[in-house]
């Protein structure tokens, strides 16, 4: 019970917002800083050090994890300005591990798969023109997003085309952004009517 | 001092790289260990955060520069929940859960909530039929927006249909030559930071 | 000043009221519009729906409270669906914040199916890095999960005993409401070809159709209107269907609004009004 209120009573003091800022605003904001830094800390405690350093420590004797433990220990460095040189072998890391596995994943999801798909054979009827458009869509929005060549000539009214696909595309994406920003509001309300002010049934 | 942190870049990128096209057990069993690495230094990182965080506002705590009460909540918070949830636990039913559901939660949804003001007052204001372009836009954006909703069909019996064909022909052409070139993109990125040609993530020296 | 002008100068706060209006009259007097299921729902349903009794399904409900309105709904849903199909389900989250909200859409499926922790689901909890996590799943789910979110070791859950990869697993299902979804199509499906059914924000929703297309994934649900047609399509009333109502008339609201800023604005240049100098996208009034 107390919970709920507690709830409305934040939910209200972000709405206030959309009168003008106002201190309940802002202390809302900050509350929700601190406390989801807080919570993200605890869980990384829970889910990350205890299970994949300390238990294989303690209880396994593995070694090993103390090389992540003192790379991560070496971040911490970059805190004082005199430990950025440190904490650049942790990113260091980080980034070449993330670099080699975006390759793979890139190159055979987004580009392989997706122009495998483009180039199979037109079906026969209304399905066989659609998939002739979205071809014509394909390179044609490609070619406006090729920059090394001046926009002139058939490239030009290939890109010119290409511009109508992405409005279209855009324009969707348009409707169904408004849609799940309603959304968002619809469940806050329903939080404050039904669960709060006992107007709407369970 | 940089060329030992690039030999790090170059030597865990080309490895994992390559791991990925090894099947072989052990093959992966290396890579597998390389990336859970990643999950203990990226624990660090966001303990990283935080001390940067708390530093900022102790700063203006400090000073008792304008707003430093606010700062304080943010200290109290960040200090309290962290250690409640460290001896405590985070599932539900412990204090910090209970703190999660009451606080976190309404005050994450509701600040995205305030989105659905802000984009029917900009849509209001902004969305205007200028060119051939932007009236495209607009259209589609209206057609969408009513065509996919419940009052959809009691306007028009078409309008689903349309929907439908606008997102699986010229949506779907858009988004895959966008998804091709953020593939390309993010490729050739990766390979200069492998071959040491970026290092902006380095910082400055 | 002609009407035009007085449209075009109106008050935010009255386009405010009026969303909020558009919002709260549908709640409180709801007139139950029909919900048309969309073949992308009927065929993230379907690919379920065909999965024997028994199976293992891995669940990823990648999401945080600021979209819970989206996709809390669609997780409650989907596992309802999977918990009457008999399925398995092994879920996990790779967003700290998503943890509770997880472990509350696993106990509230599983209270109104009956189904029973460790039984008839798993839950691992949270683990940072997505594509170290999906990776390090294809081989070795012990490797990234040595215990569940309770601590209790894998291989004493009788839902993840013997499961140690995706090859064990029928499906993959995927709520998100961020770039995660990219990384299990590259990851779970591109490179370990694990079946992949999507559910994601209404936001995501449009970026997913060359995926469907290339049968990457086999079915979409995009934002609360999915999840509203995900629960029809079970036959349950929950909090999407509950605001469907709503959703439609703001829709129709923003459209009017669009409409008539545009005839406005028409009819004042028309009349050869001066607009102020201020751009028409100004937002601080």
């Amino acid at each position: 019970m107390i919970e709920t209120w507690i709830a409305a009573f934040l939910t209200l003091c972000v709405f206030s917002f959309l009168y003008r800022e106002n201190p309940f605003y802002r202390f809302a904001e900050h509350l929700f800083v601190g406390s989801a830094a807080g919570y993200l800390l605890a869980v990384q405690w829970h889910n990350v050090l205890i299970p994949n350093v300390w238990t294989p420590l303690t209880r396994g004797g593995d070694l090993v994890v103390l090389i992540p433990l003192a790379l991560g220990l070496m971040m911490l460095a970059r805190i004082w300005s005199k430990g950025a040189g440190i904490a650049r072998w942790s990113i260091a890391f980080y980034v070449g591990v993330y670099s080699g596995v975006a390759i793979p994943g890139y190159m055979q999801a987004q580009i392989f798969a997706q122009l495998a798909d483009a180039a199979k054979p037109w079906p026969p009827g209304a399905a066989g023109v659609n998939a002739a458009l979205v071809f014509i869509g394909l390179i044609t929005v490609l070619a406006y997003f090729f920059f090394s060549l001046p926009h002139r000539g058939i490239h030009g009214v290939g890109a010119r085309i290409g511009i109508y696909f992405l409005m279209v595309a855009f324009g969707a994406s348009f409707g169904y952004t408004v849609m799940a920003r309603v959304s968002l509001l619809i469940s806050r309300v329903q939080f404050l009517l039904r669960d709060w002010l006992h107007l709407l049934p369970s | 001092m940089r060329r030992g942190p690039l030999l790090v870049t170059f030597l865990s990128g080309a490895a994992v790289a390559a791991l990925f096209f090894i099947p072989h057990h052990q093959a992966q069993a290396v890579n597998n260990k390389l990336l859970e690495w990643t999950l203990v230094v990226y624990a660090f990182a966001l303990i990283l955060g935080s001390m940067s965080l708390w530093n900022s506002h102790a700063r203006k705590l400090n000073a008792r520069a304008e707003g430093w009460p606010f700062s304080l909540v943010t200290l109290v918070s960040l200090v309290g929940i962290t250690a409640l949830g460290i001896w405590k636990g985070v599932g539900e039913g412990s204090p910090v859960g209970r703190i999660y559901n009451t606080v976190n939660s309404p005050l994450a949804s509701t600040m995205f909530a305030l989105l659905a003001f802000v984009i029917a007052s900009a849509a209001f204001r902004a969305f205007r039929a200028r060119s051939v372009e932007a009236t495209l836009l607009l259209i589609t954006a209206i057609v969408m927006m009513i065509g996919r909703v419940s009052i959809g069909p009691l306007i028009s019996p078409h309008l689903p249909g349309v929907t439908e064909w606008l997102l699986d022909v010229p949506n779907l052409a858009a988004k895959r030559a966008i998804a091709v070139g953020v593939g390309l993109g993010a490729v050739s990125t990766a390979l200069k930071i492998i071959l040491g040609i970026e290092r902006s993530y380095l910082g400055r020296s | 000043m002609t009407w035009a002008r007085k449209v075009l100068s109106i008050d935010r706060r009255i386009i405010f009221l009026l969303v909020a209006a558009g919002v709260a009259l549908p709640l409180l007097r709801p007139v139950n519009l029909p919900i048309t299921v969309t073949p992308r729902v009927q065929a993230a349903f379907d690919a379920i729906d065909a999965l024997p009794a028994g199976s293992k399904v891995l669940l990823s409900m990648d999401y945080e409270p600021d979209i819970m309105a989206e996709l809390f709904p669609m997780s409650v849903a989907v596992l309802r669906h999977c918990f009457r199909k008999h399925l398995q389900v092994i879920a996990m989250t790779l967003y700290p914040a998503g943890t509770g909200l997880g472990e509350r859409a696993l106990r509230t499926a599983a209270k109104a199916e009956g189904a029973v922790l460790n039984k008839d689901y798993a839950w691992l909890g949270y683990k940072s890095g997505f594509q170290v996590v999906m990776i390090g799943i294809g081989e070795n789910l012990r490797g990234m999960y040595p215990v569940d979110f309770y601590g209790t070791p894998l291989d004493s859950i009788p839902v993840t005993r013997g499961v140690n990869a995706y090859r064990q697993m029928a499906m993959v299902i995927n709520l998100s409401g961020s770039s995660a979804t990219d990384y299990w199509i590259q990851f779970a499906q591109g490179r370990f070809h694990a079946p992949l059914v999507v559910g994601c924000t209404a936001v995501m929703a449009t970026d997913y159709y060359p995926y469907l297309s290339s049968k990457q994934i086999l079915g979409l649900v995009g934002g609360m209107k999915g999840a509203a047609e995900y629960e029809r399509l079970i036959d349950t009333v929950g909090d999407a269907r509950r605001g469907m109502d709503a959703q439609s008339l703001v829709h129709l609201i923003v459209a009017l609004l669009v409409i008539l800023g545009n005839v406005a604005l028409f009819v004042a240049r028309r009349a050869g009004e001066d607009l102020g100098g201020r751009p028409a996208g100004s937002m601080t009034r």
